[in-house]
């Protein structure tokens, strides 16, 4: 299903001019174990409801945002810069 | 006679027991292949559970293509296992599955992807599967109304051609196995869902639904779609992300190919039923959802490649358009067996877009394991393990592979 993501920078756009770019995770930290690092690379809570995410706004202002959607039902509720630290 | 005016029921509702041995969640093809294997292997006291009716899931909107044309040694060979399964699977069954055996057409149309399919070229035919490459010319003997001609972007250089892939009714499987296990003593609940998944130190004891709890020394999970929401109940994250595959299919046309046609470069696959109507499919989409709504912008890219090989579809009526869920995994290989630290709970899951052609192997092995415990050679390369152990599949010959990464 399609939907709308509001860019920060460019407003309303349609999902098809961004790119997905996973759930948001926290990185381990460089000594963390060979585990923690596996889970990071692929283990995925993938769930249903609400997750936040990135993506990528690959054609427009090329900027990386974060955005909480309700992966059922689509409804992007919130959409923000990244917080980088 | 008397089958032909279905006289027979083809399984009974059973009250639900308090206690099975094997308590199988998802009614789909995956589940109700399983069951039906362990049956032949003597464990009967089995119950398929489904939120749903029985097969509505990913087994319901699958395009039911089989192949095994694949290009991993473990891909090809359980693949090849499975082809196997579904030429004998209607006297098996004594169900008719509607198999045809069109053959098999994957495209390519650059240097790269010419390299590719020479490679799954020799990996298949050292492995048995009878696969090779042809040029423009058998191309065209092949399917005459394909649009050959030079100077387009992605003009088609060659191909693989594949003849023992075809495609098979989808429904008719699952009716087949689920009455096959049925008469061996397996309960089907459609409409119960499960609501929790109870353990003790370790060790998985049974399934809460709205009905009541049960016990179970074995509980699997064959959600393929939903395996991350069923895992969520154990809090254990899968190396799966659900994205939606989107297909349409046209309106009945005179017959005008036989063989079923893939392009990579070109994200579509099309064939032509035996009713006429022209079915399109793609990768999957490039954002996860557990949506199975269908889009016009997936329409539109799918219709526009299938419009590179056929022009004259361009006036072909589209008759219905439709999502399934695909839970794809990092490696497009699927996540099979035990789960470390949790004895009694199996997965069967990371089904992407080859999970309908996988059924019959798929559930075959893993009923042996259930009733054996010893995980068969088949499946060994695809267990959950292989993430922690650097050892992955890299399937890359799986219809969503250039797509999505």
């Amino acid at each position: 299903m399609a939907f709308l993501l509001t860019c920060p920078n460019c407003g309303d756009r349609s999902v098809y001019e961004f790119r997905f770019g996973g759930e948001l995770t926290q990185r381990p930290k460089p000594d963390s174990s060979s585990n923690d690092w596996t889970s990071y690379f692929y283990d995925r809570r993938n769930a249903a409801g609400t997750q936040k995410e990135w993506w990528y706004h690959k054609f427009g202002c090329r900027k990386w945002i974060v955005a909480a959607r309700n992966t059922i039902t689509n409804e992007v509720s919130e959409t923000a810069w990244p917080d980088l630290g | 006679m008397l089958q032909l005016f279905r006289k027979e029921r083809m399984w009974e509702k059973r009250p639900l027991k308090d206690r099975y041995d094997v308590v199988i969640i998802g009614a789909g093809v995956h589940g109700l292949s399983t069951a039906y294997y362990l049956g032949k292997l003597g464990v009967t006291n089995v119950a398929v559970l489904d939120k749903g009716y029985i097969g509505g899931g990913g087994s319901a909107r699958t395009t039911a293509i089989i192949r095994a044309n694949y290009l991993t040694s473990q891909g090809v060979l359980f693949f090849r296992e499975s082809l196997k399964l579904y030429e004998g699977l209607a006297k098996e069954l004594d169900f008719n599955i509607m198999f045809s055996q069109l053959g098999r057409l994957d495209l390519g149309h650059t240097d790269s992807s010419i390299f590719g399919l020479r490679q799954r070229a020799e990996i298949n035919q050292l492995l048995g599967v009878d696969s090779r490459m042809v040029g423009p010319k058998e191309i065209k003997e092949l399917v005459p109304a394909i649009d050959l001609r030079e100077g387009k972007t992605l003009p088609i250089i060659g191909a693989l051609h594949h003849p023992p892939g075809g495609v098979v009714r989808h429904d008719a499987v699952v009716w087949g196995y689920g009455r096959g296990a049925a008469r061996q003593g397996a309960e089907i609940h459609p409409f119960t869902e499960v609501t929790a998944i109870t353990q003790e130190n370790g060790r998985v004891t049974g399934v809460e639904t709205p009905d009541g709890r049960i016990e179970a020394d074995t509980v699997l999970s064959a959600t393929a779609g939903w395996s991350s929401t069923i895992a969520k109940m154990l809090d254990l994250e899968l190396p799966i992300v659900t994205h939606p595959l989107q297909a349409f299919v046209t309106e009945p046309l005179k017959p005008f190919m036989r063989t079923s046609i893939s392009s990579a470069n070109l994200h579509v696959y099309v064939y032509q039923t035996d009713r006429g109507e022209v079915v399109v499919g793609g990768g999957v989409d490039p954002y996860p959802t557990y949506s199975q709504r269908s889009t016009l912008q997936t329409l539109e890219s799918l219709a526009g490649h299938a419009l590179e090989m056929f022009p004259f579809l361009g006036r072909a009526k589209v008759l219905r358009q439709w999502a399934g869920l695909c839970d794809m995994t990092p490696d497009y290989a699927p996540v099979m067996g035990r789960v470390d630290g949790l004895d009694g709970f199996l997965i069967t899951a990371g089904w992407g877009t080859w999970g309908f052609k996988a059924a019959p192997v798929a559930g075959r092995s893993i009923a042996e394991l259930i009733a054996t415990g010893k995980t068969p050679d088949l499946i060994e390369p695809f267990g959950l393990d292989r993430f922690r152990k650097g050892k992955l599949v890299n399937e890359r010959a799986a219809a969503p592979a250039a797509a999505i990464h």
